[in-house]
This record gives structure tokens, C-alpha cells and sequence, in this order.
């Protein structure tokens, strides 16, 4: 689709140990558009991050490996750029990283200020194109470049809520709340004006309220900003908040694509359908998924769902199903997939 | 309120932390508990919610007397243990226990999953070897856990097990109130809902009372009896679960309760108003705690410091103009 920013096709990640190769991605299909918010759910270990990781080319390097596919992004592939290419064109700059654990994103010695000066030098959007566009480490930061980013760093910390900015950025990262740190997050990521943020799980350590003034910012500064969101989450509640779309992951592999209330009103895979099921409600009590996700070194064949699947036949089994569509923006990968008609199990 | 016995009370129980400066001087306090006052009945399951950072963990761990209670009473099957030291208390003590917010951090890396369920029994009976491993192996199987796990090492089993050997740790020495930290955060819907029925029906088959600590309201609402909402050191609201969720009378309460996402409703993010975060215990607003972002605050709220008022049938709100 012309419309499309990014699309993954094909992607197998594998990490190896000693206890053998882990198939952590195998064979994920994603295409995100320009603008779109699309979420990606999935149990803790199905591989959010990883993929995550993939598009922005920061797997671990020793014990990762990819093993096929391609990342295609502004008409290039990504899994096959040079790295000084990745690291001063695309990473930081059009694709940016917003990752599960912020303590980790911020360096405690530093203030905040020094550190976002830091990301201005080399990834300010007035770079772009520019002649000092190719970094070094010694390069020099011009007076009115400095000036003109640090008007815009002010800018961006008043939109995304921090109350005194410029106090903010005299403060080292322990001396602000984790609201407050997940509010800078949003602000840095989007100071290089990306076309695509990757949010691994920005709520997860947040409380509701504070939860919902965050998810609240990140839909209004995507929608004012044109800006595409990969937002990975185990919280249904948070993806029905602020996706477009939304697409389930299990074991390494996506299972299902929707919108979002196709999604919730017409889950056509039987994982997804367990997966709503399982969320608390006063109307069905407490219900779990039976079976345990399976191992990814040795992974069941076929339909990696197949051992927890009460649709499972002799073809789930050993085939993986292609992807076929429920309406035009509605896919699933399933032998046997749900009817929109079906009531609950 | 109901006939219920109550095993556990709570009266204006206090927990400051001192603020010192670089020369180690006290410049003030962390009011962390700040006259928290309640009852557990018998048999209930209570929950405690209130945002990070708002004093649960500290209130589970001060009933629990890993920290000395600065002031206040702890009633619990009829004896005062607030102030008592952890030597005078481990009697009564016994009987309560505390199931640890970070799994990990209760199970020690260096020990087999055998050796973690059998230090209870060695440090706090004097059962023989072999009655003290049949009753691990008892609780090991109430757990839902195979035996084969007890010479498996912490690192080799799941979150969701580790958090099985939490609880069957606790479990050994047979307590009466267990106090639940956070026991499903950071697990998956499906693991969550596993952990959430081992606990009600461990609870039917040992006659458990459960403090219920959560951030999770969703869950609260569909496990908890009753339910104290906790704003920066202080109950502000407690009362029945559904009366509650379905009428809410503290700002707080009602601000809390419109934030979560409702699969299928409007969004939350489309409505919600509620500006900033709490401020800092060591600097308390006067007056009414929760006024520098109450929608509802007015003058009086700055000058007095509103009580729980039990003008409702089945909650109890702190708050001078809640109706
Ligand atoms: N030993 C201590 N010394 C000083 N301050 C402490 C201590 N323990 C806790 N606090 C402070 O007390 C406050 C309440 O902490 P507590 O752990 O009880 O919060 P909580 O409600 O359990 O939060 P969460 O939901 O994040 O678990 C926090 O401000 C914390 O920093
Ligand atoms: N650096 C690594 N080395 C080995 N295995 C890893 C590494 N990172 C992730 N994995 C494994 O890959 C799988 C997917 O992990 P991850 O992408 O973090 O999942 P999610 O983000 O969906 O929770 C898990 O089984 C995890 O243990
Ligand atoms: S392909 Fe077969 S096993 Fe997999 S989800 Fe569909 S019915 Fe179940
Ligand atoms: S007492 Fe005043 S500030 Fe406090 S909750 Fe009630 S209205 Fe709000
Ligand atoms: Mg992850
Ligand atoms: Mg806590």
C-alpha cells in the first residue's frame, strides 16, 4: 500500500544460548501507516520488544541474529542499511524510542538539561539535510543552532505538561516522578520530529490517573503531529484508549490485525478471543487461558497456538495459516476462525 | 456495620520517616502514614488502593512490624502489637503475614525452592524434618505447583510461579490475615486470573482474611468485600465494594475511578481532568491533603483537615462537602 511508513515482512529473530536457538520472532508480518497509532499486545515474552528492537536495529548484538525478512522504510531496508547510515539518519531521528523502562533511558550523573543538549546536537530536527549532518564526536554545536533548539526543547516540555520547564532541566532525572520522567520521555522523543515512535509499554509502571493524563498527551501530540505510533502493551484497556489499530502477537508470531472496535467487537482469532476473556469482569468472574505459553526453543509446529487451541485439527498442526481477511482492514492468521456471529465461549 | 467480627483494627496508626540533611541533622518528616484508621473483619477480603507513592506498602509492612509504628494502635486478635519489638510480637505475629510486592525479592537466588518453604518452619517451630517437608509438600500442592519445582532454583521457574512459592512460603505457618502486596502486578491477563483464583479458593480452604493491597481496580472490584481508598498517607474513603464503585463520595475516589479505561465505553482519554500528580509527604498541603488538585476545593478546605464522616449506609468519606 502506498499509504504504508513501515512494513515488516517476513521477520525471524532467533537468540541463541546455551540451552539452544530461540525462534523469538518467526515470520511477523506488520505494516504501519503514516499517522496511524497501532497497537501491539501480547503476553510478557511473545517478542513486543524484540520487534521493537529489530526496527530500530538495536538487538544485542552477541547473542541475537536475524535470520530473514525485511524492514522497508522510506523506500529502503532497514535490515540491510550500513550502520552509520541507521545510526545518523533513521535511529533517533525519523523512527524514535520510547522504551519499557525510562530509569535506564536517563543517565543519573547528568542533569536533565545536559542530557537533552546532547540530543539536540546530534539529532535536532534543523540538522536535517544539513551540511553538519554526519556526526563526530567532536563536532561543534553553533551558538544559534543551540539557541533556536533550546527554544524548542522549552516549547516541547510546556506541551507535554512539566510544570517550570526551565527548572526541569536543571534537575537530575532521580528529582522528577515517574509521570514526570514519562512526560520528559515524550518530549525527547518527540524534539527530532520522527515520523514513527516506538512506545514499548510507556504506562505500564504508571498509576491510573497518571496513566491516563499520559496516554491522553501521546494520542494528542500523534494526532496534532502526524506522527505514527508502535505501541506495545499487555493492557487491553490502554490499546482501546488510543489505537487505531491494534495487532495481537503469540509466541513470535502476529495472529490478528483489526481496528480497534473490530478488534473488541469481532475477535476473529481464538487467542484474541481468550484474551479478552480473560479480562476481569463482574459477568464472568475470573477466567485465565489453560495451558502455558509454549517454550521458543523448541515451539509447537504448525499454528504455535495449537496446544491451548480447543479449534486445533490435524492441519494446525503442522501449517502455519496464511493471513486472510475478516473486511478490508481486518486480518487473521486461522484455520478455524471465529465467526463474527459466535457468542463467547 | 455489620455484626462481623473484626480480627484486625486499626487506630490512628502513624509512620514518619526522618528527612536529614548532608550532615545527617532531621529536617523534617515524611509523614508516610499519617492517622490511618480501619477494621478488617473475618474472613473479608480488603482492599487498599490508592496511587504509588500513597503509603500501602509502608502500611503493610508497619501492621506487620518490619517497621516500628510511630504512633497508633495495632489490635489484632485482641492484643496491641504496634509498638511491641519483632521478638515480643512473633507470636502474634505468626498469624499475620506479609506476601512481598517483588516476588524476588522474598526468595532467596541462592536457595532451591525446597530450602525457601522449609526456613519458616525451621526459624519459627520446632516440627522434626519430616513433618516440617509433608506439610511443604502439602502447600506446595495447594499451590498448583508439581513437586519436581522444590529443587528447582528461583531463576528457573516463571513470574507467576514464583509468585505460587510467595504465597506457599506464607502459607506453611499457617497464618489467619495475609496481607497482599500487589500480588498480580506485572503479570499477564492470563497468569493474573490463574494467581487470582489460587487465592480465593486458598482462602476457602485455609479461612484466610486478606489485605488486599492493589493498584489494579479492576480487580479489586471483583475480589475485594470492601475497599479503603488511601491519598498520600490517610484513608480518605472506605466502605462496601460496589457502593463504592457505583457511588463514589470522595473527589479522589470519584477522580480515580474515571480514569480507568473502559473497553467499549467512551474514552477515558477524551474526559479525563484530573491535573498533576500528589505532592511530596514531607510537604503536606494544609488543611484538606488532596485540595491543591481537588476540582471541588474551596476555602474551607485550606484551613481544616476533614475526618471520615460515616454519613453513608456503607462507606465512610473524608471530605467536607461530599454528599
Ligand atoms: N524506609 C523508608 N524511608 C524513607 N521513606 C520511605 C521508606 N519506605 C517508604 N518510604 C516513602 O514512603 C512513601 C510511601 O511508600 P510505599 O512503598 O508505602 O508506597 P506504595 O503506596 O506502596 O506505592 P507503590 O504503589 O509504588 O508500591 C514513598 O514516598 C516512599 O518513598
Ligand atoms: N537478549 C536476549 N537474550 C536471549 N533471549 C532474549 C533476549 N531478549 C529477549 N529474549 C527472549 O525473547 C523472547 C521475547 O522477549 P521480548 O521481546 O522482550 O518480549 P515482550 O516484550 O513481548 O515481553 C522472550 O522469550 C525472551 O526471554
Ligand atoms: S489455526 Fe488451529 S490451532 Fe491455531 S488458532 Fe486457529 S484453530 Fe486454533
Ligand atoms: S475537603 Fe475540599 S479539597 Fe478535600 S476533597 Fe473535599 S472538596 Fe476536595
Ligand atoms: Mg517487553
Ligand atoms: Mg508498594
Amino acid at each position: 500500500m502506498a499509504s504504508e511508513l513501515i512494513s515488516v515482512r517476513n521477520l525471524r529473530v532467533s537468540f541463541g544460548s546455551d540451552a539452544g536457538t530461540a525462534k523469538v520472532l518467526d515470520g511477523v508480518d506488520l505494516a504501519i501507516r503514516a499517522g496511524e497509532i497501532r497497537g501491539l499486545v501480547g503476553e510478557s515474552g511473545c517478542g513486543k520488544t524484540t520487534l521493537a528492537r529489530a526496527i530500530l536495529g538495536i538487538l544485542p548484538r552477541n547473542s541475537a541474529r536475524i535470520e530473514s525478512g525485511e524492514i522497508r522504510f522510506g523506500g529502503r531496508d532497514l535490515l540491510t542499511l550500513p550502520e552509520s547510515a541507521l545510526a545518523s539518519e533513521v535511529r533517533g531521528r525519523e523512527i524514535v524510542y520510547i522504551p519499557q523502562d525510562p530509569s535506564t533511558a536517563f543517565n543519573p550523573v547528568f542533569t536533565i538539561g545536559t542530557q537533552i543538549d546532547d540530543l539536540m546536537r546530534f539529532k535536532s530536527p534543523l540538522l536535517r539535510g544539513g551540511a553538519d549532518d554526519r556526526q563526530g564526536f567532536f563536532n561543534s554545536y553553533p551558538r544559534e543552532r543551540r539557541a533556536a533548539d533550546r527554544a524548542r526543547v522549552l516549547e516541547l516540555l510546556r506541551l507535554v505538561q512539566l510544570p517550570n520547564p526551565e527548572a526541569v532541566l536543571r534537575k537530575y532525572p532521580h528529582e522528577v516522578s515517574g509521570g514526570q520522567r514519562q512526560r520528559l520521555m515524550i518530549a525527547m522523543a518527540l524534539l527530532p520530529e520522527p515520523k514513527l515512535v516506538i512506545a514499548d509499554e510507556p504506562t505500564t509502571a504508571l498509576d491510573v490517573t497518571v496513566q491516563a493524563q499520559i496516554l491522553k498527551l501521546l494520542k494528542q501530540l500523534a494526532r496534532e503531529r502526524g506522527v505514527a505510533v508502535l505501541f506495545t502493551t499487555h493492557d487491553l484497556g490502554a490499546a482501546y484508549e488510543i489505537c487505531d489499530r491494534i495487532t495481537v502477537m503469540y509466541a513470535g508470531q502476529e495472529v490478528e490485525e483489526a481496528p480497534v472496535d473490530g478488534f473488541f467487537e469481532r475477535p476473529s482469532h481464538p487467542y484474541t478471543r481468550k484474551l479478552l476473556d480473560s479480562l476481569p469482569s463482574s459477568e464472568a468472574g475470573i477466567r485465565g487461558i489453560a495451558g502455558e505459553i509454549p517454550r521458543l526453543i523448541d515451539p509447537p509446529p504448525g499454528c504455535r497456538f495449537h496446544p491451548r487451541c480447543e479449534r486445533a485439527t490435524g492441519i494446525c498442526r503442522t501449517e502455519r495459516p496464511p493471513p486472510e481477511a475478516v473486511d478490508a482492514l481486518h486480518s487473521v492468521r486461522c484455520h478455524h476462525r471465529l465467526s463474527a456471529t459466535e457468542p463467547a465461549s | 456495620m455489620s455484626a462481623a467480627e473484626t480480627i484486625l483494627e486499626v487506630e490512628a496508626l502513624r509512620k514518619y520517616f526522618p528527612v536529614r540533611n548532608v550532615w545527617k541533622r532531621r529536617i523534617g518528616w515524611l509523614r508516610v502514614l499519617d492517622d490511618v484508621s480501619f477494621s478488617v473483619r473475618r474472613g473479608e477480603i480488603l482492599g487498599i488502593v490508592g496511587e504509588s507513592g500513597c503509603g500501602k506498602s509502608t502500611l503493610g509492612k508497619t501492621l506487620m512490624g518490619i517497621h516500628t509504628a510511630s504512633a497508633g494502635r495495632v489490635i489484632f486478635e485482641g492484643h496491641d502489637i504496634a509498638q511491641l519489638k519483632p521478638h515480643q510480637s512473633r507470636r502474634f505475629r505468626e498469624h499475620l503475614q506479609y506476601c512481598y510486592q517483588d516476588p524476588g525479592a522474598s526468595l532467596d537466588p541462592r536457595w532451591t525452592i525446597r530450602s525457601s518453604l522449609h526456613e519458616p518452619l525451621v526459624v519459627h517451630t520446632t516440627l522434626p524434618e519430616p513433618e516440617r517437608e509433608a506439610r511443604v509438600r502439602e502447600i506446595l500442592r495447594a499451590v498448583g505447583l508439581p513437586e519436581t519445582h522444590l529443587d528447582l532454583y528461583p531463576h528457573e521457574i516463571s513470574g507467576g510461579q514464583q509468585r505460587r512459592v510467595g504465597l506457599a512460603r506464607i502459607l506453611t505457618l499457617k497464618p489467619s490475615v495475609v496481607i497482599l502486596d500487589e500480588p498480580t502486578s506485572g503479570l499477564d491477563v492470563s497468569v493474573q486470573a490463574t494467581i487470582l483464583n489460587l487465592l480465593l479458593s486458598l482462602r476457602e480452604q485455609f479461612g484466610l482474611t486478606y489485605l488486599f493491597i492493589s493498584h489494579d481496580l479492576s480487580v479489586v472490584r471483583m475480589i475485594c468485600q470492601r475497599v479503603a481508598v488511601m491519598y498520600l498517607g490517610r484513608v480518605v474513603e472506605i466502605g462496601d465494594t460496589e457502593a463504592i464503585f457505583s457511588a463514589p463520595r470522595h473527589p479522589y475516589t470519584q477522580s480515580l475511578l474515571a480514569a480507568i479505561p473502559r473497553i467499549g465505553g467512551p474514552r477515558v482519554t477524551d474526559s479525563f481532568a484530573l491535573e498533576g500528580e500528589p505532592p511530596s509527604p514531607t510537604a503536606l498541603p494544609s488543611g484538606c491533603r488532596f485540595r491543591t488538585r481537588c476540582p471541588k476545593a474551596q476555602k474551607r478546605c485550606a484551613d481544616e483537615d476533614p475526618v471520615l464522616r460515616a454519613d453513608w449506609e456503607r462507606q465512610e468519606a473524608a471530605c467536607h462537602f461530599a454528599t
